[in-house]
């Protein structure tokens, strides 16, 4: 891979430049929507806030508190320089530092995400691969309707409403796990199962697609005719070859995913960003709703620069190709 | 979209969906009362006969209020989801009337956009529009938006290269005009079809911010405000919350498999039908053992369609046979299937079928690995473009001769240096698209060196190559017979190709062979009029330049369409009455020619010689 980036370094370093400023245009877009959401928000967003009924002192100083009382050039500048320090300003409700919120909940969530996503890898990636080589070239059509049909059904259900299903079932009727919470043992299958289902339905389904269609190629025909075992020839010719198109919807997928945690939070109580940016929504605690928003974003853009990077590093052509 | 409803899965989904509308107008008028009654008697209580669903905290029926709750439901969906497409279309076909700068803004705002997760956007708009059903209602339409947008511009710039716009251009339509009369109804149906499926997110996005408590509020409820309620008292009763999820399931299920069915059948399927043929039965007897023997060799597909039919032929040790014929003409399926290469749905069967005196079937894959080469037409396409050339041909070594890697990588270096490619050690570490077109061919053949060859069948070669480098390419396979006295079947639609390196010729025609003789009678004793007439094609430089190139008229027959008689009397001008109604058998003429015609030698020889050459 080193050899191939250096004999494609004619187009790797255009691409990491062009990479690198969409990705910091989008973070800035980010940040600046997050900024203007509170001003966005029709009416007096501190009223809102603290109800109709505050004092009017209570409010100016609340207002003044979060700066808004400043020309909107200034708060801008202030909001920008606050998150170079890592500042995020504070909550509303409990006084305490954003940055500290978030660092005490970003855990729970990643550790939601990436099991889930390593769940959909590891499950998804082999049984599309199987069933490709199960029914290529029109084998097992009851197969492939069976499996097409179940994977349709599974990605249609929503991660929130399966979530709902699992507890119901599996936690409430059968005992089997934890219904709510991260601190009983095997509490994190529910919430995985629900965040990784819908995805890794999708995902074996475009590994299936794709690798049929890779099978089709000349080039597996050259492997047969090496007499390669099948092994060789799926694993060292096939799968890679298909690896692009999945990593690309993949990345799409995983960024979706980065969302569910949202709503599968709040069905199991899990202490992490989701349940607490519902929270925040609920209680108009702005700062902390800014400031969440923006972790989930910036962690969407970190997804989608991560996928096109490794997309660059498998397959030295797909820097050439967008632009 | 009506197609659509000929598929199983769209007809139950369209059912599904009129069953829903029904329910949405129906269900508050028949229901409302019932929903809205409070029953002191029954707080809370799980499901029983009288509560299917059970009662929330005030008694009411959960059944009731989960039916009469679909009017809301899927009312705030189509409400967002017609926002939300308006919106899409509206900034997806800005860019198309926009000076040239604001159109850029707009396309890279959507661009950013669309890398947001639905939720995540939908989360954002509704704390700006505040919570509450209004404010849903917005942040799930422009969560919806930017997609459409994307979708609207992508099909716009697809269309906008088509020549009805660009004639529309020339006549001075104006850009609006253009748009609004020309373009959007040109996309409408991707646009239907993806608004479907909208329409579906929409309604579980709405439940996901309703179960959030941030879309519908107290004391209106939708399916995923009750989720949200019944999720409290599952332990009570996980009837009430189970009963609004399979709602929503059932109906986002209708919305998407809906919009799926419309675009597979706007898609459009094509069924592959055929006509059963009757299997001929090749009487040649040539009793000859060869390297490659072949006796009624038949490759068929499902459908009855067999585009080999009864071919047979003998390649002896060292020899080059030329395989010769249109496209189509079952010459390169003939080569798949002695290579053991025809993969399902297709099935190869024969009298006869050995190489190297084994039945082709029973012969281990090490060793046919390592005696049959094979060299494909495309070299573009033929070596896989992710793994370097050396590797992919020193793969042949490890698999079949136990060689290390290193060891297999110095044997490749070596037999690429054989087939005359310059610093092979540099080129074995390329990548197949570093490689031109001659060099990917030689180093194909160079993969066939691997290992000891008897035989290298290579189909067309040639054909993708120039005109220069092709010479080189049949070169170095005339070079590999003579000092490694391997056997080559060279494959070419091209006689010339043929004539000029091999030592016998197979002419093929519909699936069957009707000429076999030695090259060096080619010119002088053909016979069939098949083989005359590709001769004729063949320009030379006696050709009169004035004349018009000469052709075979008509088209070889597809494999589906071959009936009794001779496949090629529509376009033999010799015809008769039997050549259309009895096929004529592989018979020889002489010692190795053979010819399958109902002519006698005789009349054949007047018409070979008396003919256009």
């Amino acid at each position: 891979m080193i050899k191939a980036q250096r004999a494609e370094g004619g187009t790797w370093l255009p691409f990491a430049r062009r990479r690198a400023v969409r990705f910091l245009t989008s973070l800035w877009v980010l940040v600046t929507a997050s900024f203007l959401m509170i001003h966005l928000i029709p009416g007096d967003p501190v009223r809102e806030s603290l109800g109709l009924g505050a004092p009017p002192d209570v409010v100016e100083a609340r207002r003044a508190a979060l700066g808004l009382d400043e020309p909107l050039p200034v708060q801008y500048w202030n909001y920008l320089t606050g998150l170079f320090r890592g500042d995020l300003g504070t909550s509303l409700v409990s006084g305490t530092p954003i940055g500290d919120l978030i660092g005490d909940r970003l855990p729970a969530t990643v550790r939601l995400a990436f099991l889930a996503f390593l769940f959909v890898v590891v499950v998804a990636v082999p049984v599309g691969v199987g069933m490709a080589i199960l029914t290529k070239g029109g084998r097992r059509r009851g197969g492939e309707l069976a499996f097409t049909s179940t994977s349709v059904v599974l990605a249609a259900i929503p991660e929130f409403l399966l979530a709902v299903g699992l507890v119901s079932v599996l936690a409430v009727q059968l005992n089997l796990f934890p219904v709510a919470g991260d601190d009983a043992p095997g509490s994190w299958v529910l919430p995985v199962l629900a965040l990784a289902t819908g995805p890794g339905a999708v995902l074996a389904r475009i590994v299936r697609v794709e690798l049929l269609s890779v099978l089709g190629n000349d080039f597996v025909r050259t492997a047969r005719a090496k007499r390669l075992p099948a092994r060789l020839v799926y694993l060292r010719h096939a799968l890679p070859n298909a690896v692009t198109a999945t990593l690309t919807l993949g990345g799409m997928m995983l960024a979706t995913l980065v969302a569910g945690t949202v709503l599968v939070e709040n069905v199991f109580a899990w202490p992490g960003l989701g349940s607490t940016i519902v929270g925040s929504i609920q209680q108009k605690d702005y700062p902390a709703v800014q400031g969440i928003v923006l972790v989930y974003g910036a962690g969407v853009l970190l997804v989608n620069l991560v996928v096109d990077v490794a997309l660059a590093l498998l397959d030295p052509r797909s820097t050439i190709r967008e632009a | 979209m009506r197609a659509a409803l000929r598929s199983p899965v769209g007809l139950a989904s369209a059912v599904l969906l009129a069953l829903l509308v029904l329910l949405a107008v129906f269900a508050p008028m028949l229901w409302g009362d019932r929903a809205a009654a409070i029953d002191t008697d029954a707080l809370q209580q799980g499901a029983s006969a009288e509560h299917p669903l059970g009662t929330d905290q005030l008694g009411r029926d959960i059944l009731f209020r989960v039916l009469v709750a679909t009017r809301l439901t899927i009312g705030l969906a189509l409400l967002a989801t017609v926002i939300g497409v308006g919106t899409g279309l509206l900034l997806g076909s800005l860019p198309a009337v926009l000076p040239r700068w604001a159109a850029r803004i707009v396309t890279s705002a959507v661009n950013i956009a669309v890398a947001f997760p639905g939720l995540l956007l939908a989360l954002f708009f509704a704390v700006i529009f505040g919570t509450g059903t209004v404010g849903a209602v917005l942040a799930i339409a422009f969560a919806i938006a930017p997609s459409f947008a994307r979708l609207t511009q992508t099909l716009t710039a697809g269309i906008s290269g088509r020549d009805f716009i660009k004639a529309a251009r020339v006549c001075g339509v104006g850009r609006f005009r253009l748009l609004v009369r020309h373009v959007l109804p040109n996309i409408a149906e991707p646009l239907v079809i993806n608004a479907t499926l909208a329409a579906g997110a929409a309604l579980t996005s709405f439940a996901g911010l309703s179960f959030l408590g941030i879309g519908v509020q107290a004391p209106s409820y939708d399916w995923g405000r009750l989720l949200g309620e019944g999720l409290l008292r599952i332990y009570l009763s996980p009837a009430s919350a189970l009963g609004p999820a399979l709602a929503v399931v059932l109906a986002g299920l209708a919305f998407n498999l809906f919009g799926e069915a419309a675009a597979a059948a706007a898609g459009g399927r094509r069924r592959w039908r055929g006509k059963p043929v009757p299997h001929h039965e090749s009487t040649v007897d040539d009793p000859g053992d060869g390297l490659l023997t072949v006796r009624n060799l038949h490759v068929t597909f499902p459908g009855g369609i067999t585009p080999v039919r009864g071919v047979s032929f003998t390649v002896h040790d060292g020899e080059m046979i030329g395989v010769v014929g249109e496209s189509g003409s079952g010459k390169s399926l003939t080569a798949l299937a002695v290579s053991r290469l025809v993969e399902h749905p297709g099935s190869v069967t024969a009298d006869r079928l050995d190489f190297d005196g084994r039945p082709l079937r029973s012969i281990p894959d090490r060793d046919l690995g390592t005696r049959l080469a094979m060299v494909f037409q495309d070299p573009m396409t033929s070596f896989n473009p992710a793994l370097r050339i050396g590797r992919q041909i020193a793969e042949v070594s490890e698999v079949h001769q136990g060689l290390s890697r290193g060891d297999a990588l110095r044997k490749a270096t070596d037999r690429l240096r054989a087939v005359r490619i310059p610093d092979p050690g540099r080129r074995a570490g390329q990548y197949p698209h570093e490689f031109s077109g001659g060099m990917r061919q030689r180093a194909m053949i160079a993969m066939g060196l691997m290992g000891e060859p008897k035989l290298v069948i290579a189909d067309e070669p040639t054909t993708a190559l120039d005109v220069t480098v092709q010479r080189e390419v049949l070169k170095l396979l005339a070079r590999i017979r003579t000092e490694r006295s391997a056997a080559v079947l060279l494959i070419s639609h091209d006689i010339t190709v043929v004539a000029q390196t091999c030592d016998r010729v197979l002419v093929m025609y519909a699936g069957r062979i009707v000429e076999e003789l030695p090259t060096d009678e080619l010119f002088t004793a053909a016979r069939h009029p098949y083989t005359t007439a590709l001769l004729a094609a063949v320009p030379d430089l006696d050709t009169d330049r004035d004349a018009p190139l000469a052709v075979i008229p008509g088209r070889p027959p597809e494999p589906g369409e071959i009936t009794a008689g001779c496949p090629f009397a529509p376009r033999c001008p010799l015809a008769e009455e039997r050549c259309r109604t009895e096929e004529p058998e592989l018979s020889a003429l002489s010692d190795g020619h053979r010819v399958a015609c109902w002519k006698s030698e005789k009349e054949l020889a007047l018409a070979a010689t008396g003919g256009t050459r």
